[in-house]
């Protein structure tokens, strides 16, 4: 089993918005997605995910609907508002462009130390 | 969805959190079986991995942004579940809340409505009042002439002017014959204040002249009683003092000027002498400010109006000037006694709070142990004292709302019980404005009463709380207890000892002598038949018949006519001087004039000091005579030969008048006030000798007093009958007996030592109430250690003496603060209450009697429970 890293902070939000955007989702299936995506890198701590999709639903970047499921019981359906997907655009954008200047300043300490 | 909604629909969303948690476990359960898991190992596993349903709802219900009223909700919850469990204490709570809180409501709206309303005209901050004054004088104020009004009303540009008058008239058609309250207005004056009239029009400027078409406008009150209300009265006609006028018009409900009036008249077309010369002053000018005129300009704008007048026409308005003030309501007579009954309706209340503080401070160090529970289990300090306070107020909130529904039903019993008029009555209403002052106090008093318990959760050092239990009280909270009872002994002090003061002035007063025997005396006033007024012939005529006729009536022993009569409302003042060389009006010392038939003195049996009264033989044509009191006697003849002496009185002619007799001093100005009256001395004249010119004038205010050899009430119809004369239009109104207006002049202050008495007795119990309360607890927390005293070998009696030495500690700590303070109340009453008799030792030694007897009375009871502790019991409690 590979081994499990933190969440860095603020980023369970971006997470669960680009899950969402793949089309409705519960809950539980976006705990499930995020770990299999992430091949068990990333540990998303269960206790703070329906917290997180409240706060959300409370900001209006997501909505929800009740609906059954395959096995035909009722479950809570998120799915991202226009607001919801244009802070997700915004917010990857941001991301990519941190993780990239990171990149480029481990690579370039890297090169330093040869 | 805004924060209500949610909070709204905070049920459903708690089911669904449920329902979506409960999927998210049931589903990870599946799969974590579907692995090959036992279901048990699985479940334990899913729970595990969510950290805990209950923590993540919590902080499900914390982003959700409605925390803080959710708690709210819960202490309410909480709170009502903690009143539920004690009723009894809930209730006395409560209704001691909603007395508290009713009275002050009740006495605040009158206080509201009475004197801190404007008037009810629109835009009532541009009103002002035009009057005259003359300068140098106490006497100053004054309305203005009619002449001086019409000038004034000419050249103002600031102003729009509109003036009335206040008259009477007999009303003989149609229907029986009554005497109506006239208000003769000029034709703007319904304009002027922005009222329109409730039916029909306001005068025309052409029917404001003279020789304009007579018309006039019904009172409300007179349409409705008079007309049956029907709105055909509008174009019929009416016949007021003998003359024909048609209706137009209906004032407004409940609208006043100086009362309701019962019909309006142009004042232009009345011919009234006094309105045609400067030297009379009937017309009470009332204007509203010009758009973009302020109340400056219009003041210097009249004052230099007035200084104009004074230089054209010297013989009459020299040293007079015109001044413009705020129009304000005249509420002058009853605004002391309005703010001296808030303020003890206020110390009420206090009392009601601090009975509740001390009642809740018990409960309070009674849970110590469970708060200290709870702050060890991690609640925040702030959030406990929040929950406290929410139980406070929702005691004063449930106080409240029972205490505006006792004022709803108590305001007009309250003003029916008002001694004589409350002027603006028909304004008095609870309005938003109450309320919102009745929230206010019942929120204040809440956290009044409810912050010194609530400070009382603890904070460090639990230990000891928690392991001592209920036993023991810590100092703190003893001395806390004392500080209560304390003030509550002399909040109460000052109120026994104010109605006391009441209770010794009122009689003291009650055994003055008013000067005339009250017993017997019948007095009315009178109008006579409009027919007559035109000639002084005939006036006279007609009063004599009017004797003859009173006199006929059977149990009437003897009638006269007299002006102003002692007790009742209205007084003539006149000034005077011993010698020819009379100085100006305002360095002249006043006397009280009345003008009397030879009769009087045998109808109120004044008694006869010096030299004669009035006979016959003094009328128009022999020399003018006087007759004085001992008081007038006194000031201008230092009591000595006043008999044969002469006084000048400018008013009423340039000669001298002949004293030819002294008689007692009648307390004119009633049993209470005449003492400290400014105005004392009194003369007599007779009606006889009054000049035809004033004759019809005189006619209009005269009175007729009859001294009855029967009970006086029962001479009334037969009077009335006997004097309807030739006509029938001749009415008697007013019908007093003078053991009424006596009574009367004292209804002030038995008025207030009533509802004083009321606040003193409902503070008494409060304050035992409290004491028990306070002893019972203090003293059920010390049984363990009586217990061991009286297994030591104590007595009932020390045990006794160790209770009540407790309590008459406070008692007299109490006393003291609350006698210094009635000391300072007692100098308010003094100032406010006509005839108030000073401190006396007497009054405060019965009052802290009765309050030092009753507080020991409610102190033994705990005291005698304590004595009867069982010492096993005591120390096996322990």
């Amino acid at each position: 089993m590979p081994e499990k890293s933190d969440l860095p902070q603020g980023t369970l939000d971006l997470l669960i918005l680009k899950v969402v955007a793949l089309g409705p989702v519960h809950g539980y299936a976006i705990a499930q997605r995020l770990q299999q995506v992430s091949r068990d890198v990333v540990q998303v701590p269960q206790g703070s995910l329906y917290p997180a999709l409240h706060r959300l639903e409370n900001r209006g970047l997501l909505a929800a609907d009740w609906k059954p499921t395959d096995t035909g019981r009722e479950a809570k359906f998120y799915r991202l508002t226009r607001k919801g997907r244009a802070q997700l655009e915004s917010e990857s954008a941001s991301w990519q462009r941190l993780t990239e200047a990171v990149g480029l300043i481990l690579r370039l300490s890297e090169g330093g130390a040869k | 969805m805004s924060w209500w909604q949610r909070l709204w629909r905070r049920t459903k969303m708690e089911e669904q959190l449920e329902k979506e948690l409960r999927f998210h476990l049931d589903q990870h359960t599946t799969d974590l079986i579907a692995r090959g898991l036992d279901p048990a190992e699985a479940r334990r596993q899913a729970v595990l991995a969510i950290g805990g349903p209950e923590q993540v709802k919590e902080s499900c219900r914390d982003a959700r942004g409605t925390r803080w009223l959710e708690d709210l909700l819960n202490d309410v919850r909480y709170a009502l579940r903690t009143l539920r469990q004690k009723p009894g204490f809930a209730a006395i709570t409560l209704a001691t809340l909603a007395l508290g809180i009713g009275a002050t409501t009740v006495m605040f709206t009158v206080v509201d409505s009475v004197l801190l309303k404007p008037l009810p005209f629109p835009e009532p901050d541009r009103l002002v009042a035009v009057t005259g004054h003359l300068d140098n004088s106490q006497y100053a104020m004054q309305y203005l002439a009619y002449p001086d009004f019409l000038d004034c009303r000419r050249d103002s540009r600031s102003l729009d002017m509109a003036g009335w008058v206040f008259d009477s008239a007999t009303l003989s058609e149609p229907g029986e014959a009554e005497y109506e309250q006239q208000f003769v207005i000029s034709h703007n004056l319904f304009s002027v204040l922005g009222v329109r009239p409730f039916r029909g029009r306001a005068f025309l400027p052409e029917e404001d002249k003279l020789g304009g078409t007579p018309v006039a406008i019904l009172g409300y009150s007179l349409w409705q009683r008079h007309f049956g209300g029907s709105p055909d009265a509008i174009g019929t006609t009416l016949v007021l003092d003998g003359k024909r006028a048609t209706i137009v018009g209906i004032a407004p409900p409940a609208f006043e000027l100086d009362g309701e009036g019962d019909v309006y008249t142009p004042l232009g077309q009345d011919t009234a002498p006094y309105l045609k010369n400067r030297q009379a002053h009937p017309v009470r000018g009332l204007s509203r400010l010009r758009p973009g005129a302020t109340l400056t300009q219009a003041q210097t704008e009249v004052a230099l109006i007035g200084r104009g007048l004074a230089e054209q026409h010297p013989d009459t308005n020299k040293g007079r000037s015109l001044q413009v003030r705020p129009l304000r309501p005249d509420v002058d007579d009853v605004r002391s006694t309005l703010w001296l009954l808030l303020g003890a309706v206020a110390l009420v209340l206090l009392i009601a709070c601090v009975n509740v503080a001390s009642l809740l401070l018990a409960r309070a160090v009674s849970r110590e142990r469970e708060l200290a529970m709870r702050v060890a289990l991690g609640a925040g300090r702030f959030r406990l004292v929040r929950q406290c306070l929410t139980e406070s107020a929702e005691l004063g909130l449930g106080g409240g709302a029972l205490g505006i529904a006792l004022a709803a039903l108590g305001i007009r019993p309250f003003l029916a019980f008002w001694p004589g008029d409350l002027p603006r009555a028909t304004e008095v209403h609870l309005d938003a404005r109450v309320l919102a002052f009745a929230l206010a106090v019942s929120l204040a008093s809440g956290l009044l009463f409810g912050i010194a318990p609530a400070l009382r959760v603890p904070t460090r050092a639990l230990e000891p709380t928690l392991r001592a239990g209920t036993r023991g009280v810590a100092a703190s909270a003893r001395r806390l207890h004392g500080g209560f009872v304390v003030s509550e002994i002399a909040l109460a002090v000052v109120l026994l000892i104010s109605a006391g003061m009441l209770g010794r002035t009122l009689l003291r007063l009650s055994a003055l002598d008013p000067g005339v025997n009250v017993h017997n005396v019948l007095v009315s006033r009178m109008a006579l038949s409009p027919a007559t007024l035109p000639h002084p012939a005939l006036i006279r005529a007609a009063w004599n018949d009017v004797l003859d006729r009173a006199r006929r009536v059977p149990g009437v022993e003897t009638a006269t006519i007299v002006d102003t009569v002692p007790m009742r409302e209205g007084n003539n003042q006149n000034g005077y001087w011993t010698t020819a060389a009379v100085p100006p009006e305002n360095q002249q010392p006043i006397a009280l004039s009345t003008c009397v038939t030879p009769e009087y003195l045998k109808v109120m049996e004044i008694p006869l000091r010096q030299g004669r009264f009035f006979t016959d033989q003094d009328r128009l044509g022999s020399p003018p005579v006087i007759v004085i009191d001992d008081v007038l006697a006194r000031s201008a003849f230092g009591g000595r030969d006043a008999v044969g002496r002469q006084l000048w009185i400018p008013d009423m002619g340039n000669g001298p008048l002949q004293v030819i007799g002294v008689v007692g001093h009648v307390r004119y100005w009633g049993l209470a006030g005449d003492d400290q009256s400014k105005v004392r001395a009194q003369f007599y004249y007779p009606f006889a000798q009054v000049p035809d010119g004033w004759l019809r004038r005189w006619s209009q205010l005269m009175s007729v007093a009859v001294r009855t050899s029967v009970p006086p009430l029962s001479t009334v119809q037969p009077l009335r009958h006997e004097l309807r004369g030739v006509a029938n239009d001749q009415v008697l109104y007013q019908v007093r007996t003078l053991e009424q207006l006596a009574h009367g002049s004292l209804a002030r202050q038995r008025f207030l030592l009533f509802l004083f008495g009321i606040f003193a007795a409902l503070s008494l119990l409060l304050a035992c109430i409290g004491i028990y309360g306070v002893l019972s607890y203090l003293t059920s927390r010390r049984v363990p250690e009586i217990g061991v005293r009286i297994a030591l070998g104590a007595t009932a009696r020390d045990v006794h003496r160790l209770v009540l030495r407790q309590s008459l500690g406070m008692i007299f700590l109490g006393l003291g603060v609350g006698v210094s303070a009635a000391v300072a109340a007692g100098r308010v009453l003094l100032r406010l209450v006509e005839g108030m008799q000073p401190t006396e030792p007497l009054t405060y030694a019965l009052m802290v009697s009765i309050l030092v007897a009753a507080a020991l009375l409610a102190s033994f009871v705990p005291a005698r429970r304590a004595s009867r502790v069982d010492p096993m019991k005591a120390l096996h409690q322990e």
